[in-house]
């Protein structure tokens, strides 16, 4: 079972171009070992898909690449993760600077109980010191980064929480842009959305790409294939397969990822 | 290969399967038979050929439908995907080689009349013997996903293509020993361009059958069987000059 994973047309193991580097990753639930030494890259302002189902460790590696596994007990990484060369997994990494540098968008939209305006500013403020017309600019910024100034640019002291399902997550991803990460780590941003809204997001992670390295985890295969460019495909902890999302939808080199692709797992 | 989950969607890829089998069978009748009516001068044999092509039609139309909702229903992916698209290609295919056999069995009926040169058409027939093996040698695959059987179908064209050559060269001859030929070899002549057609939706289907199977596509220079054929040249040489006779 610990057949290393196959790369087809391979974005290349940890090789130049990468953002993050990861590198005989093995990740500990207590003594449960949920990720069995995976090694992949995230290629430089490129989106890269986890697909596989429940439990496979997907949403545990991307917990990993923030250490969001920090908050818990008897959970802890072992291996590498380079971001830019540098082991994240350091136990002496600051994690405010860490994740400053590496955003995170959930599953279920997570606006804080304030202002729509507080939710970008807020964050903001914890990082840097800057006037309030500056905070403006940046705080307006980062709603149209996140294809969401125009739906409110009126109301921008009405709560986060009177937004759509859809607004909510494009102002989660305002939050996360707008204090300049370098990576954006999405855990299922649409699963809780309609279609129209789902391809709002889809078409932001598109225009994000330009700027940012993303990973998104997602259970719907056909979203992995319209927004990434290299897929990775887990199963039970193991990277199964790596490659070019083209490949891996049309040719997938791996049996399990084609039975898993087309509905035939189990 | 191992089910899929949802089963209706097994049901659906079979039935696609299924059709594509019956469009095989009477593509590969059609073939036979065109030649037969042609060589026996058997007018109801040229007319069942040509009666038989609607249904290869309302197939194919048949086949794109349900391919296209399986798309929209199932959003298939890897080899389901492959096989959905190489459904709607081998059916136009086939559908072409039913065109193409009508067309001879129709010639068939015309040249019925002044058939008198039976010599003329055993080099259409071996043609035509050679173009029915790659049919079936190539829906053998498709039935079997052999892909290394397709490719070895692929390879073979290129005896098709100088087999070609030379039922034109034996045409040419016959028209230029008797003028009163001429109408009769120049709808022979298209019936072997019919033939080497036929022939080349045969190669189609190799080249998707082997796609079907290994997702990769076969190269695009398949090996030639002949150069350019140029009548004038070929004329000069049958008349017993030499290429260099050929008018500026």
């Amino acid at each position: 079972m610990n057949a290393p994973a196959t790369t087809t047309s391979m974005p290349s193991q940890s090789a130049d171009g990468d953002k993050i580097a990861v590198k005989d990753l093995k990740f500990y639930y207590g003594n449960n070992l949920a990720l069995k030494n995976i090694t992949l890259g995230l290629r430089t302002n490129k989106v890269t898909a986890f697909i596989g189902p429940s439990g496979c460790g997907k949403s545990t590696l991307l917990r990993v690449l923030n250490r969001m596994y920090d908050l818990y007990p008897n959970q802890r990484a072992e291996g590498e993760v380079l971001l830019d060369g540098e082991n994240i997994l350091n136990p002496k990494q600051d994690l405010n600077l860490l994740r400053a540098r590496i955003g995170m968008v959930f599953q279920k939209p997570t606006p804080f109980p304030m202002t729509i305006y507080e939710n970008i500013a807020f964050g903001i403020r914890l990082y840097e010191k800057i006037a309030k017309s500056e905070l403006d600019g940046r705080v307006e910024k980062a709603l149209r980064g996140a294809a969401l100034w125009d739906e409110v640019k009126d109301k921008l002291s009405a709560s986060g929480l009177s937004l759509s399902g859809g607004q909510q997550q494009r102002l989660c991803i305002a939050r996360s842009v707008a204090i300049h990460p370098e990576v954006i780590l999405f855990d299922e941003p649409c699963s809780a959305l309609d279609p129209i809204s789902t391809s709002k997001i889809e078409e932001l992670i598109d225009e994000l790409q330009e700027n940012y390295t993303i990973a998104i985890v997602t259970h719907n295969m056909q979203q992995a294939a319209r927004v990434s460019e290299f897929t990775a495909f887990m199963y039970l902890g193991e990277l199964v397969e790596f490659g070019d999302t083209s490949k891996i939808f049309t040719s997938p080199s791996q049996k399990r990822t084609q039975d898993y692709i087309t509905g035939r797992f189990g | 290969m191992s089910d899929h989950i949802v089963k209706s969607y097994d049901k659906d890829l079979e039935a696609l399967g299924r059709k594509i089998a019956e469009m095989g069978g009477i593509a590969e009748k059609m073939l036979t038979d065109s030649m037969d009516a042609l060589s026996e001068l058997d007018m109801d044999l040229a007319r069942k050929t040509i009666e038989s092509d609607p249904r290869l039609d309302y197939l194919q139309r048949e086949i794109e439908e349900s391919a296209i909702l399986t798309i929209a229903r199932r959003q298939p992916m890897a080899v389901d995907l492959r096989e959905i698209v190489a459904a709607i290609r081998v059916s136009g295919d086939l559908e072409r080689v039913g065109d193409l056999a009508k067309n001879i069995a129709k010639r068939a009926m015309k040249i019925a009349a002044e058939a008198r040169l039976p010599r003329a058409i055993i080099g259409l027939k071996h043609m035509n013997d050679v173009a029915a093996m790659q049919l079936k040698d190539v829906l053998d695959a498709y039935a079997q996903r052999d892909g290394e059987a397709a490719r070895k179908v692929w390879l073979q064209d290129a005896e098709l293509d100088a087999l070609e050559d030379s039922v034109f060269r034996d045409l040419l001859t016959f028209m230029m020993e008797d003028p009163r030929n001429i109408s009769f070899c120049t709808h022979l002549l298209f019936c072997s361009k019919n033939i080497e057609r036929m022939g080349d939706h045969a190669t189609n289907i190799a080249e998707t059958v082997h796609y079907l199977v290994t997702g990769e596509t076969l190269p695009l220079d398949r090996p030639k069987g002949r150069g350019l054929i140029d009548p004038v040249i070929v004329a000069g040489q049958l008349s017993g000059g030499g290429a260099d006779e050929r008018p500026a």
